[in-house]
């Protein structure tokens, strides 16, 4: 497919090569627009201290924002709890989507019913989940955590004010469990018949052929799984504000919500923006492996094709 | 529904089995059945209906009065009514739900309207410098959306568009267009590249191979690729909040109004949540064969 066109650089190919780049261009001009337009100016405030709410405070003053950022102690512990809730969140997801996607890899009555019902947490309104959490669910008197948990003595626990980011990490693993669910189950139905079968035909038991057969070969799928629910989870902003907004104090503030803080309750331009453009450091590194991983996952599927 | 059921039947590469159980996405079953595979089928129905009992009691819930769901044990039985439903519907709730109608429908159109013909040079006819030009796409969904809130609160603030529908749709257009191109690109991939040189040889011009001949092929990849772009939209919340305010507010936005009057207003939340799910839960359970696709932005099918 890429031999197609090998043409010599004459005026011809030339012209060609942009009529074929045309169709490309509005999407890329639209995306740089507004994704990189706005992440540059978010440098150009970092530099600078700037009240929204004093028309003309705008002054540039070099790093003092960055030297601000990191000896700040909420930022700190925001970055903390960021990490606590997107390791937790993630691993304990994974966990288990793989049990869920052990169960749902065989045949059984009513299996398109019982996969129906388990993404559905995925599906429900991410706002609205956290609140359900936050009352219905965690509420210390009449929630259903309580009420399921009483027989253990953890009946009359205020889940969400003593335990704050536990709460956000129960109501976000809720949510994201069905996302590591469906890559596993797909990692799980790409492997091959014919290496279970010669595992059979050794006479391996079934924990070893889990461990030895199919647990390597679902490596790339879970690494894939943890790398993209990282990317997403760290940005977790509607389950911190519906649920705790934060609290109590800052308690369960993570990045995002404490950029957003700054920005819109705050409305210290600066420092936001010098925290924002931490953030995005801090994600490139981790994207960096994302994306390589997504590179060879994409290109090892297109080889198997031809 | 039947677009995309029908396209994972046909585009998926079924591995020769003996039997005829991969049709359906399956293969035959590695354990025997019997009593320990009829234990195990117990077990996991009872594992679905015990992770999916928020859900369960949300519906539940907002079938309820208040007072039936402020009870300690949980009330299971009880009179249902519909005074809570008809109290969210009744209020000024449907506002919001057109602009968030509004948001899905017309970023999403504006998606495939930018992605479709971006995907396409991006696989039938590789352009150079491919791959990074994809690597560019998809760096941008790994750009936090806290790091540019500020410059693109500012900048809305000065043209006017503050509180405006269009500035969500725009940007919800940016935020679906990296997955829309790589999930378009994965079926673009799939065409057999037989029937477009076939076309290219009898004379056809590119806008002619791309809509007569490629879109009929597409067709169930673009309905795949909006829906995952629609459930997106629908539950956004960050820029929601932070760039509308009364006139534009979309359903989540909405929702935030019951965080101050919780205590009271359990079953009203209920039913509203339930409500406000419906939509995107549907388009979920139909394209739920696609939802990984789009989720690792087609590297997974």
């Amino acid at each position: 497919m890429s031999t197609l066109n090998t043409a010599a650089p004459t005026r011809a190919a030339r012209s060609g090569d942009w009529a074929r780049r045309a169709p490309l261009l509005p999407a890329l001009i639209f995306t740089v627009l507004l994704t990189q337009l706005p992440f540059l100016a978010t440098i150009w405030y970092s530099l600078g201290s700037w009240n929204l709410l004093r028309p003309g405070s705008q002054q540039f003053n070099g790093l003092a924002n960055y030297v601000a950022v990191f000896t700040d102690t909420q930022f700190l512990k925001a970055a903390l709890n960021t990490v606590v809730i997107t390791a937790g969140c993630v691993l304990v997801s994974m966990a288990l989507g793989i049990g869920f996607a052990l169960l749902l890899d065989r045949k059984f009555l009513g299996r398109g019913v019982v996969r129906t019902m388990l993404i559905t947490p995925f599906l429900i309104l991410p706002v609205a989940t956290a609140l359900l959490w936050k009352t219905t669910m965690l509420d210390p008197v009449f929630g259903l955590v309580g009420f399921a948990l009483s027989p253990f003595g953890l009946g009359e626990v205020d889940w969400a004010t003593q335990f704050p980011v536990a709460s956000i990490v129960a109501a976000l693993v809720w949510q994201w469990t069905p996302f590591m669910m469906l890559l596993v189950l797909a990692g799980l139905q790409s492997q091959g018949h014919d290496v279970l079968e010669a595992g059979q035909v050794d006479g391996a038991g079934a924990w070893q052929m889990f461990s030895f057969v199919t647990l390597p070969h679902l490596r790339r799928y879970i690494e894939l799984g943890v790398l993209l629910g990282s990317i997403y989870v760290v940005n977790t902003f509607d389950t911190i504000y519906m649920m705790t907004q934060g609290g109590p104090g800052t308690a369960s503030a993570n990045l995002p919500f404490t950029i957003y803080q700054r920005a819109f309750l705050g409305f210290d331009i600066g420092q936001s923006a010098a925290m924002g453009v931490v953030v995005v450091i801090g994600t490139i590194i981790v994207a960096m492996l994302a994306l390589r991983l997504i590179f060879r996952t994409f290109l090892s599927s297109q080889e198997q094709k031809s | 529904m039947t677009a995309t059921a029908d396209h994972a039947k046909t585009a998926r590469p079924v591995p020769p089995t003996t039997t005829g159980a991969a049709r359906k996405g399956g293969r035959p079953g590695r354990r025997k059945s019997g009593p320990g595979g009829r234990a195990l089928t117990v077990f996991t129905w009872a594992v679905a209906l015990v992770f999916i009992s928020p859900v369960l009691w949300m519906v539940l819930t907002a079938f309820k009065q208040e007072g039936d769901a402020y009870t300690d044990p949980p009330k299971v039985l009880f009179t249902p009514t519909l005074e809570q439903f008809g109290a969210v519907l009744g209020g000024d709730f449907l506002p919001y739900v057109g602009n968030s109608a509004i948001a899905t429908l017309f970023s999403t159109a504006l998606v495939l309207l930018l992605g479709v013909p971006a995907a396409y040079a991006l696989s039938i006819a590789p352009v150079r410098r491919t791959k990074d030009v994809l690597f560019f796409f998809i760096s941008t969904k790994m750009l936090p959306v806290v790091a540019v809130i500020v410059p693109l609160y500012v900048a809305a603030g000065r043209i006017r568009m503050l509180d405006n529908i269009w500035t969500l749709v725009l940007l919800y257009t940016a935020m679906n267009l990296p997955i829309a191109v790589w999930m378009l690109r994965s079926f673009f991939l799939e065409v057999p590249t037989g029937i477009i040189e076939a076309a290219r040889l009898e004379g056809a011009s590119l806008s002619r191979v791309l809509w007569s001949v490629m879109l009929p092929v597409m067709a169930p990849g673009i309905a795949a690729t909006a829906l995952i772009c629609m459930i997106f939209s629908w539950n956004e919340f960050f820029f929601a909040l932070n760039l509308t305010a009364a006139k534009a507010a979309t359903v989540p936005v909405f929702m935030t109004g019951f965080i101050t009057s919780e205590g009271l207003y359990w079953a009203q939340l209920s039913a509203a949540a339930t409500v406000v799910s419906l939509p995107i839960v549907i388009v979920g359970w139909v394209a739920q064969r696609q939802l990984v696709r789009g989720l690792s932005m087609g590297a997974v099918k």
